[in-house]
């Protein structure tokens, strides 16, 4: 894969924007890998959480939220537990759906939820999702 | 001692059980839980965006109406735990997200509240060796794995309820209750959480893998602190079996259930009846009922 670098996509503003939103700071990732071995969901996401990194260290936007990672991160921290540098690449995630979010864009919908799910499923988890997916 | 008791949504519908079950086994302890008499959902998640103050609002409203009711609240569900104990972090450490926050629930509230999980008041504030001492039926032989989550442990420098990595606060309950505690690798992966709503798939897979870790560790049924993982693995256990060579369906239980039955409760009081994997069986198995 060939990828083409500029300084201006990796001080773009959407990036600045996902650190203003975040208060992470993406050029702390130094690429152990250790998030993404202990991921719970890295197995389902196009571009497992290392990654993720990387391509925002690169100024790789449009790449990182067309990926489904951002919306398989489930938020259970254990990649900010193990992280050395103290990086949550749950946190960044979480601003990438901010983003989605705050223009309006829903991922999910209350149509799409089954009655079966709604018959017996926790308040939390139904609170939970709307937060993660709902604008 | 009456102690402010906040129970979440969840505890007042799907998960009674959870409710009625701590309830039960506090008074037994010589306390009781005093249900906060106003309160709201927390929000069921902390937003991870520190930017994000209108997610912060409804969980700082609980704490600035439990505020009046005393200087400590406790609760039971590990989500409620984890989002009311880090908001409560924010508005004791964040002056400027304090006067936001403040601003939009038209309060004064400072952070001073001290948030405890049942848990904490069983190891901490009773201490484990009377609970130990306060056992009726001791639960011996039964081989029980404590499932902790997520939510309950971090990030740890908020949390700060057990080590991140390596807990025990949960088996070193199951040992005072004379139990015999079963560890096993994936006692703090996540379950799938929020994921039940739109995929199942990976709720099945991650359920499965604590799960069949559990039982081939030598399981006999899973202990656990928060209603939706309690839910997730319940619902996920057919498909596990059906896909899992030699599994064998396991009771899901939550451990105020196992406490309420150690310390002599009577079995109305645990809503045994309300798991979708009656637990009861192999309890008379172990002659504990």
């Amino acid at each position: 894969m060939k990828i083409k670098l500029a300084q201006s996509a990796i001080e773009g503003s959407e990036i600045n924007q996902l650190e203003r939103v975040t208060g992470e700071e993406l050029k702390r990732c130094y690429q152990c890998g250790k998030c993404s071995a202990g991921c719970p969901v890295s197995f389902a996401m196009d571009i497992p959480p290392t990654q993720i990194m990387r391509f925002l260290q690169l100024g790789m936007f449009d790449d990182v939220m067309k990926a489904n990672s951002l919306w398989v991160c489930v938020g259970c921290l254990q990649c900010y537990a193990r992280c050395p540098q103290g990086c949550s690449v749950a946190n960044v995630l979480e601003g990438l759906r901010q983003m989605v979010l705050r223009k309006g864009e829903d991922h999910y919908g209350v149509k799409e939820i089954s009655a079966r799910f709604l018959e017996k499923a926790p308040q939390q988890a139904i609170v939970c999702g709307f937060r993660k997916f709902v604008s | 001692m009456k102690i402010p008791y906040y129970p979440g949504c969840t505890l007042n519908t799907v998960a009674k059980d959870f409710d009625l079950s701590a309830k039960t086994s506090a008074l037994a302890m010589g306390f009781e839980l005093a249900e906060l008499p106003q309160w709201n959902c927390c929000g069921a998640t902390f937003p991870l965006t520190p930017d994000n103050i209108i997610a912060l609002t409804a969980p700082a409203k609980v704490l600035s109406n439990a505020r009046l009711a005393g200087d400590t609240l406790t609760t039971l569900c590990s989500v409620c735990y984890n989002v009311l104990k880090r908001t409560n972090k924010v508005i004791r450490d964040d002056k400027e997200r304090r006067s936001t926050i403040n601003g939009f629930i038209e309060a004064d509230y400072d952070g001073s509240l001290n948030i405890i999980h049942f848990l904490e008041i069983l190891r901490d504030r009773i201490g484990f060796e009377k609970v130990k001492k306060a056992v009726k039926k001791p639960l011996n032989g039964l081989k029980a794995a404590s499932y902790y989550g997520c939510m309950l442990l971090r990030p740890f420098e908020d949390m700060g309820i057990d080590d991140s990595e390596a807990p025990m606060i949960m088996e070193n309950l199951v040992t005072a209750l004379g139990a015999e505690p079963v560890t096993f690798p994936n006692k703090i992966e996540c379950c799938g959480a929020h994921l039940a709503m739109n995929n199942e798939d990976i709720v099945t897979r991650l359920s499965g893998n604590v799960m069949t870790s559990a039982v081939n560790s030598g399981a006999e049924i899973i202990v656990t602190t928060c209603p939706l993982c309690h839910y997730n693995l319940e619902k996920s256990q057919p498909k596990v079996a059906e896909s899992t060579p030699g599994y064998k369906n396991v009771p899901i239980v939550y451990f105020t259930q196992l406490l309420g039955l150690a310390l002599g409760q009577n079995e109305a009081g645990l809503g045994f009846d309300k798991n979708q994997w009656d637990a009861r069986p192999l309890l008379k198995k172990k002659g504990l009922l």
